[in-house]
C-alpha cells in the first residue's frame, strides 16, 4: 500500500490529482429553502460532499433550566449518515461528531445577534449524506445559509473552507485522496468575511510557521470565494421569490 | 469554591481588570502559574504523572494493552487518549459518561501528540495483522482551577515519557517485567491562549476564565513544528491575534519542556 501511495504525484506542474490548481475550490452548488417544514434550510454540494442543513428556531429552550435569560443558545448537530462513508459508519454519534458540533456551533454564535432572543434555542441540524473530505466546513457553510434563510439576524454570513498541505505544498480545499496522503495537514477555517474575524480554526499535522502563514492567507481568500457563492445563492432564491410574487400580483 | 451567583457578578469585573492588564494574583497577562510535575504516581500504570498548575491539579496514566491492529494499518499499534472531569474536582462536574468538554479536551491533546509523529506506531507492532500495543492514556481532573487543556497536555506527555513497554512471553504479558521505555522522538506540548476583555491571556484561573470570549490552543514541538490547533468559545480572533497566540505557545512550550 505504501509503495502505491508514493507513486502518486500530488502536485505536478501546478496541477493536483483531480486537475485543480493549488488555490482552486471544488465545484460548489448551493440551494436555499429546500425543506418546507424547517424555518430555514440549505442543500449544498461541495465536490462529492452532499449536505442537508436545516434551522429550527429561535424556539423556547427546553428543559427550562438550560435557558439563558440574556441570550439564545445555538444547538449545532453535525451528523454523518451511515452510508456517507466508504465503510458503514456506526449510527450512534461519535466523539468526532460531538467535537465538530461544538466548534461549529461556537463559530455561528459570533455571527448571530443572540441577545435578541433570550431563553430560546436556535437548533441547527447538519446531515452529511455523502462525504469526500471537508464536510465540517461544507456543513458550516450550509448552516450559515440556512440561518440566513430562516431570517435570523446576523452580523455576517460565516464562510468556511479547508486548507492544508500535501507533499510539501500548501493547497486549498483538500479532497479525500489528498487528505489521505502520508504527510497531509488539514486546517479547517471559518471567518466572518467582512471583518476577517476567525471563528473556527483547527489543525492537525506537522506544519512549519511559514507554511501556516501561507495557509492562513489562502484560507481567508478561499473563504471569501465561498462567501460570494453563499450570497449569490441567497440572492437568487429571494429575488426569484420576489419575482414570482410580482407575477402573481399582476395576474390578480 | 465559588457559588454560581458570585461568578456571574464578577465576570464584568474580571474583564475590566484584564483589560487594564491586571490579574487577581498579580501575574503578567502572559505568565503561567507555578508548574509542578510529579512522576510515577501509580505503580500499576506503565507510566504516570500528576501535574499541578497553580491550584489546577490533574493526573494521567498510561496502560499498554494488547489489541488487534486496524485492517488498514496491520503493522501499527496506536494511542488512545481519554479524559474524565471527575466530580471531586469542581462543583460543576458531574459523574457519568463523558460530556462534550471532556471529549474535546481528549481529542485536542490526542491530536497534538499523535500528529507530532513522536511515537513510531510501527514499533508498537507485536505480530503483524494480529497483535499490536495500544497505549491508553487516561487523564483525570483532581482540582479545576482553570486551564485544564494545558495541564492535561503536560500530564499526558509526562506519563508517556515515563511509560515502559511490558514484556511478552507466549503471547501473554509478564506482570511487572518490561522490555524498555516507550520511545518518544519529540515532545509536543499544547499551550492555550485565552481572549478575555480584548486581551490575550495565558493560563487563566477558573475565575478569570469565566470572562473568556474565546480560546486558542496550539501544540508545538522543540523542532519548531506546529502540530495541532483548536479554537474554542463563541468569540473570534483576528489573524494578527492568532499570530501572537502561536508565538506565545512556542515560547511557553519551550519553557515547560525544560521542566519535563
Amino acid at each position: 500500500m505504501n509503495v502505491k501511495e508514493k507513486e502518486i504525484e500530488y502536485v505536478k506542474n501546478g496541477k493536483r490529482v483531480d486537475g485543480r490548481k493549488i488555490d482552486e475550490l471544488r465545484p460548489i452548488k448551493i440551494d436555499v429553502g429546500v425543506i418546507d417544514r424547517a424555518d430555514g434550510s440549505c442543500y449544498l454540494e461541495w465536490g462529492q460532499n452532499k449536505i442537508m442543513a436545516a434551522v429550527y428556531g429561535p424556539r423556547e429552550a427546553l428543559p427550562k433550566h438550560i435557558q439563558n435569560p440574556y441570550r439564545a443558545l445555538v444547538n449545532y448537530h453535525y451528523r454523518m449518515a451511515t452510508f456517507s462513508v466508504p465503510d458503514r459508519k456506526s449510527p450512534k454519534p461519535g466523539r468526532r461528531e460531538m467535537e465538530i458540533s461544538k466548534v461549529s456551533g461556537e463559530a455561528l454564535e459570533k455571527a448571530i445577534f443572540l441577545e435578541k432572543y433570550p431563553n430560546t434555542t436556535i437548533d441547527v441540524f447538519v446531515e452529511i449524506l455523502d462525504s469526500n473530505a471537508g464536510t465540517r466546513v461544507a456543513g458550516l457553510a450550509a448552516a450559515s445559509v440556512a440561518l440566513a434563510d430562516a431570517g435570523i439576524p446576523m452580523k455576517d454570513i460565516v464562510a468556511a473552507v479547508g486548507v492544508g498541505k500535501i507533499a510539501g505544498e500548501v493547497v486549498l480545499d483538500l479532497n479525500k485522496t489528498e487528505e489521505d496522503a502520508p504527510d497531509a495537514v488539514d486546517i479547517p477555517i471559518a471567518i466572518l468575511p467582512r471583518t476577517e474575524e476567525i471563528v473556527l480554526l483547527q489543525m492537525d499535522g506537522l506544519l512549519k510557521l511559514d507554511e501556516w502563514k501561507k495557509a492562513l492567507k489562502m484560507g481567508i481568500e478561499g473563504c471569501k470565494k465561498v462567501y460570494e457563492l453563499q450570497k449569490t445563492a441567497l440572492r437568487k432564491a429571494y429575488l426569484e421569490a420576489e419575482k414570482e410574487e410580482k407575477v402573481k400580483e399582476n395576474a390578480k | 469554591m465559588q457559588s454560581d451567583a458570585s461568578l456571574e457578578l464578577r465576570t464584568d469585573r474580571i474583564r475590566e481588570m484584564i483589560t487594564q492588564g491586571n490579574r487577581f494574583d498579580s501575574r503578567k497577562l502572559d505568565e503561567y502559574r507555578k508548574i509542578e510535575i510529579i512522576k510515577n504516581i501509580s505503580e500499576n500504570a506503565e507510566g504516570s504523572a500528576r501535574v499541578k498548575l497553580g491550584k489546577t491539579d490533574v493526573v494521567a496514566g498510561v496502560k499498554l494493552i494488547v489489541g488487534t491492529p486496524y485492517p488498514d494499518n496491520p503493522d501499527e499499534g496506536t494511542i488512545s487518549i481519554g479524559a474524565e472531569f471527575l466530580p471531586i474536582a469542581s462543583p460543576f462536574f458531574e459523574a457519568g459518561p463523558p460530556k462534550i468538554g471532556e471529549t474535546e479536551l481528549a481529542r485536542v491533546v490526542d491530536r497534538g501528540i499523535r500528529e507530532s509523529k513522536c511515537i513510531d506506531f510501527k514499533k508498537l507492532c507485536i505480530t503483524e495483522n494480529e497483535k499490536v500495543w495500544i497505549a491508553f492514556v487516561d487523564i483525570y481532573t483532581i482540582n479545576d482551577d482553570g486551564n485544564l487543556f494545558d495541564a492535561s497536555s503536560i500530564a499526558a506527555l509526562s506519563a508517556l515519557l515515563e511509560a515502559k513497554v511490558p514484556k511478552i512471553e507466549d503471547d501473554k504479558i509478564v506482570k511487572g517485567e518490561y522490555t524498555g521505555k516507550l520511545h518518544l522522538a519529540r515532545k509536543p506540548l499544547l499551550c492555550t491562549t485565552y481572549k478575555i476583555g480584548g486581551k490575550l491571556v495565558s493560563d487563566p484561573t477558573f475565575v478569570e476564565a469565566q470572562g473568556m470570549d474565546a480560546r486558542f490552543s496550539v501544540a508545538t514541538t522543540e523542532d519548531n513544528y506546529l502540530t495541532a490547533f483548536q479554537k474554542g468559545g463563541s468569540g473570534s480572533f483576528s489573524p494578527k491575534e492568532i499570530d501572537e497566540c502561536i508565538d506565545l505557545s512556542f515560547r511557553h512550550g519551550k519553557a515547560i519542556r525544560n521542566l519535563l
